[in-house]
């Protein structure tokens, strides 16, 4: 790989410790997957923040780097395992907290925002067309790549924080547009009313991508949440990263000879009975990928004067509950017996710790995870279905 | 006998090559408490790979292996050495963030060279491994 002299110097320790080691991983990266040269990027979404996911190991990492790490491009954290002012409250157990307080604390020394958001395109935080970024969060990768146009390969926690203190990433394939060409053409001939039709689709075809960019054929109107949605369960499913909807993406390109298959009404009713291993549930999750300001209005007009039997966590963006506060909104989810949770989300929180054996959901993606990842029963359904 | 290969994490070390043909994974196949492979099915099931020169293919599984070798690393049952026949991610970060030395692409088929128990010395300065006898 080609180094310049100041990422020569980096690497030789001029720049700190942890400047050094990120630029080995970076270079250990790029060499791996082939890559010429590093790239400056414009910002940086870094994963591997809930105690619950990166452990004891994790958190002596953070510490240690955060020794004299600094960022040096804005850089932004994926949720957390808990809401971090609320917690006692909601019912986190008070040994977790300690824990992941640390993590925040070492994200924050090195100067890293503490958005806590895997939806950091809801708050404002939009690159633009052709930007080079270094994105982690799965869901917000594939979103920014696929809504935005910005450019970023599916970076681990480590090496999008690696990128944060170079402000570089190696230059690769989807920051190349030789490789942003679709090698599965979906034709969808399902009616997709719903966000958990979204997710279904999303979870079906991710499956069969598995790496490949995934072109969708069929789909007229889209809303925010919806590609939010459907980004989620295929970068959950399969390792995609961009998909492209005909009509509606600006990009759009596809191999020569691309697989292609059907999405018809069957297999949305198959993917979706897949997904569903309860018939019942003690808590409805809501918010994977975070929720958006429309998403709260909306469970905030079918809870509006009713009691709850079941528990509700709506989990969003700090930032966007602050919103939602100052609306009304969050009153009218609390007097149903509701919560909105920040910081966090059902799939990165320690949910089987709390006591919750089944959840329901209308994510695809917090289907697809929540059994291994939190050891639930999911009710997986629409919005409407899961409120009742 | 010299074998170039290609750098992944500085440092050098030398000792008993522990080899295995099967990829690994950190995170839940290794013991990070004693060093030692708890999966049943794995060809290095109750070996200790602590103080090694770990010897395999490549590595597999979640990205949160990475931060598994640090703790092993912490814990003192790291490997003092890999060398892999192809370098994936989650161990070459690894590796670099719980200073492991490491070493992939060895020449003319040199991954295959090197035997259980030889005494080798991986020079992840140079990317060289150097095997003894």
């Amino acid at each position: 790989m080609h180094l310049t002299r100041e990422e020569q110097d980096i690497l030789n320790g001029e720049h700190g410790a942890a400047a050094a080691k990120s630029m080995e991983i970076l270079l250990a990266v790029g060499k791996i997957f082939g890559a010429e040269k590093l790239v400056p990027v414009t910002s940086a979404q870094i994963s591997g923040v809930s105690y619950k996911t990166v452990g004891d190991a994790g958190l002596e990492f953070l510490e240690n780097f955060a020794k004299d790490g600094r960022v040096k491009i804005p850089s932004y954290l994926n949720p957390c395992g808990m809401d971090i002012e609320e917690w006692r409250e909601i019912g986190f157990p008070k040994d977790f907290a300690k824990k992941q307080m640390k993590i925040i604390k070492a994200y924050q020394k090195m100067g890293v925002e503490t958005t806590c958001t895997c939806a950091p395109y809801l708050i404002n935080i939009l690159p633009k067309r052709g930007e080079h970024i270094a994105w982690s969060e799965s869901s917000a990768v594939i979103f920014a790549n696929s809504a935005l146009g910005a450019k970023t390969n599916r970076e681990s926690g480590i090496s999008a924080l690696a990128a944060a203190i170079v402000g570089k990433t190696p230059y690769f394939g989807y920051h190349l547009d030789e490789n942003r060409v679709a090698g599965l053409v979906v034709n969808v001939r399902a009616k997709l009313e719903d966000i958990s039709d979204f997710g279904a689709l999303g979870i079906y075809a991710g499956a069969i991508a598995k790496q490949r960019v995934v072109a969708f054929d069929g789909i007229e109107t889209v809303t925010v949440d919806e590609v939010k949605a459907l980004g989620a369960a295929l970068a959950a499913s399969g390792a995609v990263a961009l998909f492209f909807i005909k009509g509606i993406t600006d990009e759009w390109k596809t191999a020569g000879k691309p697989e292609k298959i059907e999405f018809g009404g069957r297999e949305l009713k198959e993917t979706k009975e897949s997904l569903n291993s309860s018939k019942d549930a003690e808590l409805v999750a809501i918010g994977c990928p975070h929720c958006s300001l429309e998403e709260i209005k909306e469970i905030a007009e079918k809870v509006r004067g009713k009691k709850l039997k079941r528990k509700l966590w709506v989990c969003t963006a700090r930032k966007i509950k602050t919103k939602a506060d100052k609306l009304g909104l969050t009153r009218i989810i609390e007097g149903a017996g509701g919560r909105v949770v920040s910081d966090t989300c059902m799939v990165v929180s320690p949910l089987e710790e709390m006591g919750f054996k089944r959840t329901a959901v209308n994510s695809g993606k917090a289907a697809h995870y929540l059994p291994s990842f939190c050891k639930q029963k999911v009710l997986f359904g629409s919005l409407k279905d899961i409120l009742e | 006998m010299k074998i170039n290969g290609r750098v992944i994490s500085k440092g050098r070390a030398e000792g008993e090559a522990l080899v295995s043909n099967e990829a690994i994974s950190f995170l839940g196949e290794v013991d990070t408490k004693t060093g030692v492979v708890t999966n049943p099915k794995h060809q290095l099931f109750k070996k200790s790979i602590a103080g090694k020169i770990l010897v395999f293919p490549r590595g597999r599984g979640s990205t949160v292996g990475s931060y598994a070798m640090y703790q092993l690393k912490k814990n003192g049952n790291a490997p003092k050495a890999i060398v892999n026949e192809e370098a994936e991610v989650i161990v070459a970060v690894g590796a670099i963030i719980s200073e492991i030395p490491m070493v992939d692409k060895l020449e003319r088929k040199g991954f295959r060279l090197i035997k259980n128990g030889s005494k080798v010395v991986v020079d992840g300065n140079k990317g060289v491994v150097e095997v003894l006898k």
